[in-house]
């Protein structure tokens, strides 16, 4: 059975693209055909975190629009040939983004695909609402931050009162918190909401903290998505959170600083 | 940090302010998310009609609604001023 993944936030610019791109990495990477679908239309971002950026022909509202075919529209990833991304447009607005086009193309793609993973714009207007509304999972992006922890609660709320699972009174969407740009030193030094005081908030089940981390931004800048970096702290994180999602049972890591007291004591970076 | 830095923590710890503002915020908004939307329109009109008779101020009425599992109260409240009827 195929299972739909939202990727979502309300605030922009916490880490949804990354995000989709190395959890959607990370399934197909553990042997499950998986597509990965970019919702921003009018601003699209994840073809360049894929590094497909050249590859697009065409795109989510063609497929929708009955103007290319789905096969058409997806691309194979270069690195995994289990992962498809399907492109928002760049030249329309969200307008163009259907409720009943939306879910005719994810009803096509569950049946070839395992997993569809969604990645949301910021904000909750239509594209946002219709990147959620579908789901049977979802995971809230967070970061350890007043504004982010305040915006993911009202998505909380949308969550379980506006998707389709809600409206139908099925059992509601399962909820996950992925904590991003953690950093523990600063939690130990009181300028930053540690993971326990966001769950407080919350109240969510944690699939994972991502600790801020340069090899994001190396990344990106590459486009590869940042699970493919195996050494690095991000790309071990979203490989545990993978893991965790798909039933293992994985310790949490980055959480604690791991730097000594002396290291501290003596400036250490 | 430094050995210094460890001389002049005395100051409150910013994430704590953090979590206290986000508690009590995100508390106020789960509770107004389920309320009416017609609220502050009545609260508008009810005021309306009570400054016909009564002198009151603007933030002399409060109306609330609460939901329990088995019943929504709507609850009215007006605190009237020391001197009473106003000569209309």
């Amino acid at each position: 059975m195929a299972r739909v993944i939202v990727v979502t936030s309300g605030k922009g610019g916490v880490g949804k693209t990354t995000t989709s791109a190395a959890i959607a990495m990370g399934l197909a990477k553990r042997g499950h055909k998986t597509a990965v679908i970019d919702f921003d239309v009018g601003l699209r971002n994840l073809d360049l975190i894929m590094g497909c950026e050249r590859r697009v022909v065409y795109d989510f509202v063609n497929v929708i629009n009955e103007e290319a075919t789905l096969n058409q529209a997806l691309i194979r990833d270069k690195n995994c040939n289990l992962l498809y991304i399907l492109p928002a447009s760049q030249t329309r607005d969200k307008d163009a983004l259907s409720q009943e086009g939306v879910g005719r193309v994810l009803e096509e793609l569950k049946k070839d695909f395992k997993y569809i993973v969604c990645d949301s714009p910021a904000g909750i207007e239509k594209g946002a609402h219709l990147a959620m509304y579908f789901a049977d999972d979802a995971f809230v992006v967070t970061n350890p931050e007043v504004s982010s922890v305040r915006d993911s609660d009202r998505m909380l709320g949308i969550l379980s009162s506006k998707s389709r699972r809600a409206e139908q009174n099925e059992e509601p969407i399962n909820e996950f918190l992925l904590l991003t740009r953690y950093s523990p030193e600063r939690v130990k030094l009181g300028e930053m909401l540690s993971v326990e005081d966001v769950q407080d908030i919350l109240s969510l089940h944690l699939l994972g903290v991502i600790p801020e981390s340069k090899s994001v931004l190396n990344a990106s800048n590459s486009g590869t998505p940042v699970i493919l970096d195996e050494k690095s702290d991000a790309g071990q994180a979203y490989a545990d959170i993978v893991a965790r999602y798909l039933g293992e049972d994985r310790p949490h890591r980055f959480i604690d600083d791991k730097k000594g007291f002396f290291r501290n004591l003596f400036g250490g970076k | 940090m430094s050995l210094l830095d460890y001389f002049k923590t005395s100051k409150v710890s910013t994430a704590s302010l953090a979590k206290e503002r986000l508690q009590i915020l995100v508390a106020h908004e789960r509770s107004s998310k389920n309320q009416p939307s017609y609220l502050p329109q009545l609260q508008k009109e009810l005021l309306a009609v009570i400054q016909k008779y009564v002198n009151v101020s603007q933030d002399a009425i409060s109306v609330s609604f609460e939901q329990d599992d088995d019943q929504e109260t709507l609850e009215l409240n007006i605190t009237l001023p020391d001197s009473q009827t106003k000569a209309i």
